[in-house]
């Protein structure tokens, strides 16, 4: 049996959603905050399967959509140094300040290489001894732990013409700041399965404790994902939040303790600004003083330039699940994914790249 | 760009993996997954490097749990 075609199974969906429209009271707005599941939740037609009064909000759960105008503006300021940038691809559209991004960047002159992981990044340094190169860090804690070891491995071999400017972020202290605002009605929250396979169950207890807020982590299929929306329904409907597990055959309660390792060895907390939510404390991702000959942020003494923000785009909002992406009067018009005007048009599962791509 | 999927092991050398799955073939490296993978795990994908190994009967039992129409599966 093909147990990942078990997971799109029909009959067990349609067997699952009879069971929500059978208990669901009231309306229930669920937010995910993984760009997988947006992707997922529009690509499998789930969205147009739940009943209406079920609202789908896609959080802050795409690195590239979260990045900081100021963050953009940095890795455009870096890329005009004597410096080879090595980025995933999907920071090449993000716009920065004035509607420039690393592509128009790129064709200017800049030298920059896409890369598929942080190792190919160091491959690069080394084939290319007589240059420096620096990997733009971004990413949640399924990423971090990626580049954390690859810059272990940098320090191991010797490697002296590497280094990474990183503006990785850590979920749970967003997810903490969009459960403290008062603004966000959100009924239960679909927490990241990649991310938890990273970090376990214990970072998000604070949901269900301290604010009362069903949360449960799921996996990627649609049966995986209706399961979680029936799970936290049913939180609801008894009035006590809990954290669940409901990815077990991906998600370990404790999370990877090997990537966690090697991720806080090289890493320590800092606080990081996220488009839309601002400056949220210790929710970013600073390379730490024993590994600072790989930090781009003092070799190259790259800071944060003051930029002004992006006229119009209404990013901040949706991310925080304030407005639906078509609510932005950019949507469709002046904003598409080929010419985004904000970053949650960019990658393809940004908020609004989605949207526009399976409801247009 | 934080999408990760689930691949099959080909083939293993050093910390090096050759992944399938669909007929697209990946290399990823095994420095971070938490437990020793072999050829004919499902892996999870991301940024070049195996996060997981996939834990087939956990996936079985979840299953049974749908399929025998229980439905919920509450831990802690
Ligand atoms: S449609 Fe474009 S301009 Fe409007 S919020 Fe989305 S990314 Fe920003």
């Amino acid at each position: 049996m093909n147990l990942l075609s078990k997971f799109k199974d029909p009959e067990l969906c349609h067997n699952i959603l009879g069971q929500i429209k059978q208990d669901i009271q009231g309306d229930f707005r669920f937010m995910e905050v993984c760009g997988t599941h947006t992707v997922s939740i529009f690509q499998s037609g789930i969205r147009t399967l739940l009943p209406g009064n079920i609202v789908h909000l896609s959080g802050p759960g795409c690195p590239v959509c979260v990045t900081h105008d100021r963050e953009i503006a940095a890795y455009l300021s870096l890329s005009q140094k004597d410096v080879i940038i090595a980025t995933f691809g999907d920071l090449m559209k993000v716009p920065g300040p004035g509607g420039k991004n690393l592509k128009l960047a790129q064709a200017e002159g800049a030298r920059i290489n896409i890369v598929y992981s942080a190792f190919d990044a160091l491959n690069l340094a080394k084939e290319n001894p007589d240059d420096k190169i620096v990997f733009l860090g971004v990413g949640f804690e399924t990423t971090a732990p990626t580049v954390a070891v690859t810059i272990k491995l940098a320090k191991d071999q010797g490697v002296k013409n590497f280094s990474i400017l990183s503006f990785h972020k850590l979920v749970p202290p967003a997810l903490k700041a969009l459960s403290a605002d008062k603004d966000i009605r959100v009924d239960g929250l679909l927490l990241p399965g990649h991310v938890s396979t990273i970090i376990g169950l214990e970072p998000y207890l604070f949901l269900a404790e301290d604010y009362n807020m069903p949360a449960v982590i799921g996996g990627f299929e649609p049966l995986d994902i209706l399961q979680s929306i029936l799970i936290m329904i049913r939180q609801k409907n008894d009035g006590k939040a809990q954290v669940i597990n409901n990815y077990k055959r991906a998600v370990s309660d404790l999370g990877n303790p090997r990537a966690t390792k090697v991720m806080n060895e090289v890493f320590e907390p800092s606080d990081a600004l996220w488009r839309g939510l601002g400056n949220i404390p210790g929710s970013g991702l600073a390379i730490r003083e024993t590994f600072s000959e790989f930090d781009a942020s003092l070799i190259y003494d790259q800071d944060l330039p003051e930029v002004d923000e992006i006229p119009g785009c209404k990013c901040g909002e949706v991310l925080k699940g304030l407005i639906a992406p078509d609510k932005c009067p950019l949507f469709g018009t002046r904003c598409t994914p080929a010419k985004p005007v904000g970053p949650c048009m960019v990658s393809t599962e940004g908020s609004c790249a989605a949207y526009h791509k399976y409801k247009i | 760009m934080c999408l990760a999927i689930p691949m099959e092991i080909t083939s293993i050398e050093d910390n090096v993996a050759q992944v399938e799955v669909g007929g697209v073939k990946n290399e990823v490296r095994l420095d971070i997954i938490d437990e020793p993978a072999q050829v004919g795990d499902f892996v999870i994908v991301h940024a070049g490097f195996a996060l997981r190994r996939l834990d087939r009967q956990e996936g079985l039992e979840t299953l049974k749990l749908f399929q025998e129409g229980l439905g919920l599966e509450l831990v802690k």
